[in-house]
């Protein structure tokens, strides 16, 4: 006699420990495999794109710091990209330098966390997060020297940043900088080997290479299913044609490649900030823009390499003070949409570290 | 005859019969609950300061000297919790849950010998009734799971039933291995006779016995059923109060237990030069527990499929062969040297691991559904 069985339908979060947020997925189980995912998303919604159509340009710089709130730096950066590519500001070369220093900075700080939470969301203990915590502590001080805030920064202007660096600055900078490959090596001797890290992680939660590029996701996502897109070399903004820097590619698009893939990054942001140090020049960090800009009609998207992938800004300016529409892409929400092909027909444990490697931000995606 | 017995004997010349029977047997069980409790309470302690230590942090050090107290204040804490009952769960099992779990964690220290006499009840089958009676437990983690009327709880129990069940296997194959060599199934029999310890006489079954124990307890990386990412809490979701309490004590009860059945099966119990055998036995708990916590704060979790193929392919296959060995070694090599018997069990252990290391990977892979 065949026993009857229904699927069972499990509610992960809003409330969770590996939820990254306030994120929901409705999973309907057969016994521990997944059967399919349901993602509820809208629990962190404020309502940013709509409020920034009732702000002046600068006043939305802050809202930035509420997207992605683990990368703040590289959300100001795309946004004030995005009205200056609108309003054609030139930006001083010390301000371009500062504005590369914090954004390889601020993706290395992405990272750590990425890479600490989903060995965490793997079950090890918070013990690879608060080694990368220690690393990620260096850069906050970094940062709350320039700008007195260790989370939402609020640095970039329109045409610059807002304040210069203190003489105490770079040599902190410098020696994290000449620490950081070391502390990598040493993550990678705790975890690159560790054989359950390769048993759990080796072939679980494929993305393939065509299913990657069709759900439009982008940055370590993609780039670890083998597609060698970085915006950084592909539509290079600000002034990263300047520097020599490498794009890691996966070949396979499992977890482990998503895991490495950022690990390398992390490697070759050093690298950047190893050749823009010394380049940094004297001279103004912000250019003369008025307090209200009242860019030309027009519409404008800029878009960056965020650590979490392309991040864009789409502004449309009917000439006056606020943006008549303002529109976000976040990264992380569109790489989110391939979770379902990702997970479907693996375990509850995998479903887990697949949501967990692509690294979402809930600030992000719920805007 | 133990110290108990002794004490009973005495008494019975001046008190009366019934009485000389229940005082003995009152005043062992109030020193081993005493021992038990106490040393929960260290361990709590022990743990989560030398997990800040392998994680680059202090750990708790403010309540009293290195922290000492931090445990009492977290007892404090969860007993004055409110007492929540799932409203459709199954209120009976939801409250003998804790009980049945806990339970038979400080019934395993009876036989457990804490000296050369010191021992609760001697009994002729001790390791047979440690193996009984720490197999109970599944039955309460089975029923809180189930009485919770929780998803997740639910699948926790699931997971336990699977997980006790498999690795049960290989931990008895490997007791059976020392049993053989000790010739008793006694407690105090076994740990009179390791002259050298069982430890360097059978590193492979202390191998297997010791990552059997690790998922008995449920520790990591086998620690599936509490698997904070994936399942929150696991079995005890819903339990909050004295009932989560029961549960806490038993968990570190049963990491306890363990390191005294790991210390009294392989590592010589309470033998020891120079220092008190009670002194010999703590230093070997904590050596065992100290090895636990570093898997824990190092390891990340297997999946659940994993873990089943670790046990029934990995450990119980090398289980059997050790019991095999063992046996051969008793028969032909036991009445020229031990010494000898250590290197060719040094030697089979390691082509043994060496070759399983190949042989059998955890893998990745689709899993089939």
């Amino acid at each position: 006699m065949a026993i009857r069985t229904e699927p069972f339908i499990l509610n992960m979060g809003p409330q969770h420990p590996s939820t990254h947020g306030v994120f929901r997925m409705r999973v309907t189980l057969d016994g521990e495999v997944v059967v399919d995912v349901e993602p509820v998303i809208g629990y962190l919604h404020r309502g940013i794109e709509k409020l920034g159509e009732a702000r002046t340009y600068t006043q939305i710089i802050p809202l930035t710091d509420r997207l992605d709130y683990l990368a703040s730096m590289t959300n100001n950066f795309a946004y004030v990209l995005a009205v200056e590519k609108l309003a054609g500001v030139e930006v001083p070369e010390r301000a371009e330098y500062l504005r590369i220093i914090m954004a390889e900075t601020m993706r290395i700080a992405s990272h750590l966390m990425a890479v600490g939470f989903f060995l965490n969301d793997l079950g090890a203990m918070m013990t690879p997060v608060l080694y990368m915590w220690r690393e990620r502590e260096k850069l906050l001080d970094l940062y709350e020297m320039v700008c007195g805030q260790r989370l939402t920064y609020n640095y970039m202007r329109i045409g610059g940043v807002s304040h210069d660096i203190p003489e105490e600055f770079l040599p902190a900078l410098k020696r994290f900088v000449a620490e950081m490959p070391g502390f990598i090596d040493e993550y990678d001797q705790l975890l690159a080997q560790n054989e359950i890290l390769l048993a759990r992680c080796k072939g679980v939660g494929i993305l393939p290479k065509h299913t990657a590029i069709n759900t439009a996701a982008s940055g370590p996502v993609l780039r670890a299913s083998g597609v060698k897109w970085d915006i950084r070399k592909a539509d290079p903004y600000s002034i990263y044609d300047r520097f020599d820097f490498d794009v890691p590619v996966g070949s396979v698009g499992d977890n482990y490649d998503r895991y490495w893939v950022r690990m390398q990054e992390m490697r070759q942001s050093v690298r950047i900030l190893e050749q823009a140090i010394p380049q940094l020049p004297e001279g103004e960090f912000c250019a003369e823009v008025p307090k209200l800009l009242r860019p030309p009609f027009g519409e404008v998207y800029g878009h960056i390499e965020a650590p979490k992938g392309e991040l864009g800004f789409y502004l449309v300016s009917d000439n006056s003070i606020a943006p008549y529409r303002f529109h976000i892409r976040p990264p992380t929400l569109i790489n989110l949409t391939a979770l379902k092909d990702m997970v479907t027909g693996w375990k509850v444990a995998d479903l887990i570290i697949t949501f967990g490697s692509i690294d979402v931000c809930l600030g992000e995606i719920d805007r | 005859m133990t110290l108990l017995e002794q004490f009973r004997l005495w008494l019975g010349g001046i008190w009366p019969d019934w009485a000389a029977y229940v005082l003995p047997a009152v005043v062992g069980i109030v020193i081993v609950l005493g021992f038990v409790l106490t040393l929960v309470i260290v361990f709590i302690w022990y743990e989560r300061r030398l997990l800040g230590r392998f994680q680059i942090r202090l750990g708790p050090n403010r309540l009293g000297p290195e922290g000492i107290f931090q445990p009492l204040a977290t007892a404090v804490k969860i007993l004055l919790k409110e007492d929540i009952v799932p409203a459709k769960g199954d209120k009976v099992v939801h409250w003998l849950a804790p009980l049945i779990v806990f339970v038979p964690v400080v019934m395993i220290f009876a036989v457990v010998p804490f000296g050369e006499r010191a021992i609760l009840a001697d009994l002729n089958v001790g390791i047979v009734y440690v193996v009984a009676i720490s197999s109970v437990s599944v039955v309460g983690i089975y029923m809180a799971g189930w009485g919770s009327n929780n998803k997740y709880a639910l699948i926790a129990a699931l997971r336990t039933v699977a997980q006790m069940v498999s690795y049960e296997l290989p931990i008895v194959l490997s007791i059976l291995g020392v049993v053989l060599v000790a010739g008793s199934l006694s407690m105090t029999q076994i740990v009179a006779s390791q002259k050298i310890p069982f430890l360097l006489l059978q590193p492979l079954g202390f191998l297997i016995f010791f990552l059997g124990t690790v998922a008995e307890m449920n520790r990591c990386p086998f620690d599936l059923l509490e698997a904070d990412s994936e399942i929150v809490a696991g079995y005890h979701i819903e339990y909050s109060g004295m009932k989560f309490a029961m549960f806490y004590l038993g968990e570190y009860g049963h990491a306890l237990a363990y390191a005294c059945i790991i210390t009294t099966l392989f590592l010589s119990g309470w033998q020891g030069p120079l220092l008190p055998p009670i002194l010999w036995l703590l230093v070997k708990i904590m050596a065992v527990f100290s090895l636990i916590v570093w898997m824990r704060a190092t390891l990340p979790r297997l999946r659940v499929d994993q873990l089943m193929a670790f046990a029934w392919k990995g450990l119980l296959p090398m289980a059997i062969i050790n019991l095999f060995i063992v046996a051969a070694e008793v028969l032909w090599l036991s009445e020229i040297t031990p010494w000898l018997m250590v290197a060719v069990n040094f030697v089979f252990a390691g082509v043994l691991v060496l070759l399983w290391s190949k042989l059998f990977t955890l893998g990745g892979g689709r899993v089939e559904v």
